[in-house]
């Protein structure tokens, strides 16, 4: 045996006594952990967004496998399948919830609401919004930098060139709310999904008086209160020179939308209105026919 | 050699192009709106209702509180509106418009031209005459002066040091009031070292204003000195209060710390003018002077204003707005914000319209950072502006507070220096906020 020999020796040796150190201290400190945590972790979508509410995916595992209940616990990514699987697994009940999405509550693309300066500072809402009330007359509406298309993890939010409005990809959006914090002019809200995606909402956030409001935008919500007395369900209310529809009242019955004579109110995803020509050639349609982009229903072609 | 405050710092082109007007008084305008907020602190309190006639003077806000100010009617004439006014970027604040009439003054001031020497009121007596007047730091900043001039118990204001220094380029009207207004402005400052009981009394002027350095050496002189004037380095940002202090007394103000921490208190030039108007003549702060001023625009001034008045006025009397017009700025080029609305009035904190040509006015495109470190050596405050500005971007806001975000200073001298047109300052201001409302709510719980 010469030098080589001793020190492959003395470093087998060597090895051998860190490894069983190891084994012991490893027995000895180990911290149990059930393993459903790491099975469910593994049927969550692992986004990690913070959607549910908890700091991450494995956060969320942990507390759907150790609380009773799952009735706080919903991953609003994976949505009813996901919870559904996991609740098998877990041998408890699902919680079930409504599918949500994000909603723009501003229409106030560049044709409804014209722009009076131009901002050139840096590309970003949350600095825009520091600096002044933006390139419109409307300071509650969208300045259009983008923050929330940055901010989406799911690829469901896009700026839209011709309107400078973002557009919720209602497919891919999962309603984790990354938007709804991100916006400075807190424009964006998690609706219900609706029935084929139909939903009702209004769609401004201008708290200014009536006149005021519909000197900056077209489609700006003049809180006239026409859509309360319009609605059979109480689901309007009025505050602070605003209209919301309360989307767990509403029924869809969409007799708020043809009230409303700026328009402020969207109707999404529903089939194109039957047209009543009729009424247009006498000119008994007496309310005012605002531009609007977005929705089937363009009564003005 | 000048004296001058120890790191960073940058000499942008003084363009003082309207140094050589006099100081005109703009004719009545039909109307005013007056802003029931044009200080740092709580609104004021409308006391007027709308149909209801007021006098020059008289009070129309009250102040709601220590920080916080009194609003007066800078005319005469029947209040039309108590709502809401459009401010200069858009936002809706309240205020009292009025529709003017030939001046009548409320009782009790003095609206005469004789200079009043001789003040023998107590410092408390002083505070509160300035604090009923309204005045606040005309110098932008608008902060409430009895606040500042109420030391707290325990501290000792050792120096008063009055800033004339005016380092923003164009800007002339502290200048115009140190040439005209010199022996008003130095009873204004003994009344202020009167009410703070400071020691040594020093006005800081940028050597690119000899007139008024001499002017006011030999009128110092001439009523009994006193006052140092004190010349320094023409150097940017030397008219933020701490540069300030430090340029003239060597000392430094901590992070986070105020002014009185190292003995001292600064008062600007037009405030100190304010006080003198405040306490001598019993007039309460309703005009300024403002600069309108830019290379574009066919005349150059510095007017006194009526507080209220709207900005397209001063612009009608210089002459109308240019049609190359790029941006309108309140307030100084550096520091000063661009108009959304050119209807928006003339507040007691905007020393001066700047009138800024297309060519000038569009900021350049942006490229890389290429690290080449000029932000970090023309930081006065010893900052990284280029790590402020990338945490900020990606809302790294524990890293913003590490790097001491909220001691920048908002001078815009890294965006002013950045070879790659970076807006800096933009996301380091979003980052100082952010920071602030941090620290504060983390105070709170």
């Amino acid at each position: 045996m010469g030098v080589l020999g001793y020190t492959i020796l003395t470093l087998c040796v060597l090895g051998v006594l860190c490894a069983l150190i190891l084994y012991f201290v490893a027995q000895k400190f180990r911290v149990y952990e059930d393993p459903r945590i790491d099975d469910v972790e593994k049927m969550l979508p692992g986004a990690n967004c913070g959607g549910c509410g908890y700091a991450g995916c494995r956060t969320f595992a942990a507390t759907a496998v150790n609380e009773k209940d799952m009735s706080g616990l919903y991953c609003p990514v994976g949505g009813a399948l996901t919870m559904k699987r996991i609740a098998d697994f877990l041998g408890k009940a699902a919680p079930e919830r409504e599918p949500m999405v994000a909603v723009l509550r501003c229409n106030g693309s560049r044709a409804n609401r014209p722009r009076n300066n131009v901002y050139d500072g840096a590309p970003s809402c949350a600095v825009e919004a520091s600096l002044y009330a933006g390139e419109t007359g409307c300071s509650f509406g969208c300045l259009g930098k983008g923050d929330c298309v940055s901010v989406c993890n799911f690829d469901a939010l896009h700026m839209d060139p011709a309107t400078g409005l973002p557009v919720v990809d209602e497919e891919k959006c999962t309603a984790c709310g990354a938007c709804v914090k991100k916006c400075p002019k807190m424009l964006f809200e998690l609706r219900k999904k609706g029935p084929k995606g139909r939903r009702v909402y209004v769609a401004c956030m201008n708290r200014e008086k009536g006149a005021l409001a519909r000197k900056s935008c077209a489609v700006a919500c003049i809180a006239c209160g026409k859509c309360v007395r319009a609605c059979p369900f109480d689901a309007i209310t009025l505050a602070n020179n605003l209209a919301y529809i309360d989307f767990n009242k509403c029924r869809l019955c969409r007799k708020c939308v043809p009230e409303c004579p700026t328009g402020a109110i969207c109707d999404a995803n529903f089939p194109a209105p039957a047209r009543k020509a009729e009424v247009v050639a006498d000119g008994a349609s007496a309310r005012p026919t605002p531009v609007r982009e977005s929705g089937e229903e363009r009564s003005d072609s | 050699m000048l004296k001058t405050f120890p790191i960073g710092g940058i000499h942008p082109s003084e363009s003082k192009i309207s140094r050589e007007c006099p100081i005109q008084d703009l004719p009545l305008p039909a109307t005013v709106t007056i802003p029931l907020s044009q200080h740092i602190g709580t609104p004021a309190e409308a006391l007027v209702v709308k149909g209801q006639r007021v006098r020059t003077g008289e009070l129309i806000g009250k102040s709601t509180g220590f920080v916080s100010s009194n609003i007066h009617s800078s005319v005469t004439g029947v209040v039309t509106a108590v709502e809401s006014y459009l401010d200069p970027s858009g936002v809706r604040r309240p205020g009292v418009t009025i529709a003017v009439e030939p001046d009548q003054w409320a009782e009790g001031i003095d609206v005469g031209d004789a200079i009043v020497r001789e003040c023998t009121l107590s410092p408390a007596e002083i505070v509160a005459k300035v604090a009923a007047a309204g005045v606040v730091g005309m110098g932008g900043a608008t902060f409430p002066t009895h606040v500042k001039l109420s030391v707290p118990a325990g501290r000792k204001a050792e120096f008063l040091l009055i800033n004339g220094v005016e380092c923003e380029p164009y800007l002339t009207d502290d200048y115009r009031v140190m040439l005209e207004r010199g022996e008003e402005l130095l009873i204004g400052i003994r009344i202020l070292a009167r009410a703070l009981g400071a020691e040594r009394v020093m006005v800081g002027i940028e050597n690119n204003k000899p007139e008024a350095v001499a002017s006011l050496r030999q009128l110092a002189e001439a009523t009994g000195g006193g006052v140092e004037i004190v010349p320094l380095k023409v150097r940017y940002p030397q008219g933020s209060e701490k540069h300030l202090i430090a340029a003239l007394t060597g000392r430094q103000v901590p992070s986070g710390g105020l002014p009185i921490d190292v003995g001292a208190i600064v008062q600007n030039v037009g405030t100190a003018l304010a006080v003198y108007d405040a306490v001598q003549k019993n007039k309460p702060l309703i005009e300024r002077v403002v600069t309108v001023t830019g290379r574009s625009l066919a005349r150059q001034a510095n007017l006194r204003v009526r507080i209220g008045t709207s900005v397209s006025a001063l612009l009608d009397y210089c002459g109308g707005l240019p049609a190359d017009t790029g941006k309108v700025i309140a307030g100084g080029p550096m520091m000063g914000r661009a108009m959304a609305n050119l209807d928006a009035p003339v507040v007691k904190g905007m020393s001066s319209v700047l009138v800024m040509p297309e060519s000038l006015s569009r900021r350049l495109p942006q490229e890389q950072c290429i690290r080449c470190g000029k932000c970090v050596s023309v930081c006065p405050m010893g900052l990284e502006p280029y790590l402020l500005a990338k945490v900020s971007q990606k809302a790294l806001w524990e890293e913003a507070e590490a790097h001491h975000a909220p001691d920048c200073i908002e001078c815009g001298s890294c965006s002013w220096q950045c070879p790659s047109a970076l807006p800096l300052l933009d996301y380091i201001r979003l980052g100082k906020a952010e920071v602030i409302r941090m620290v504060r709510s983390r105070k709170s719980r």
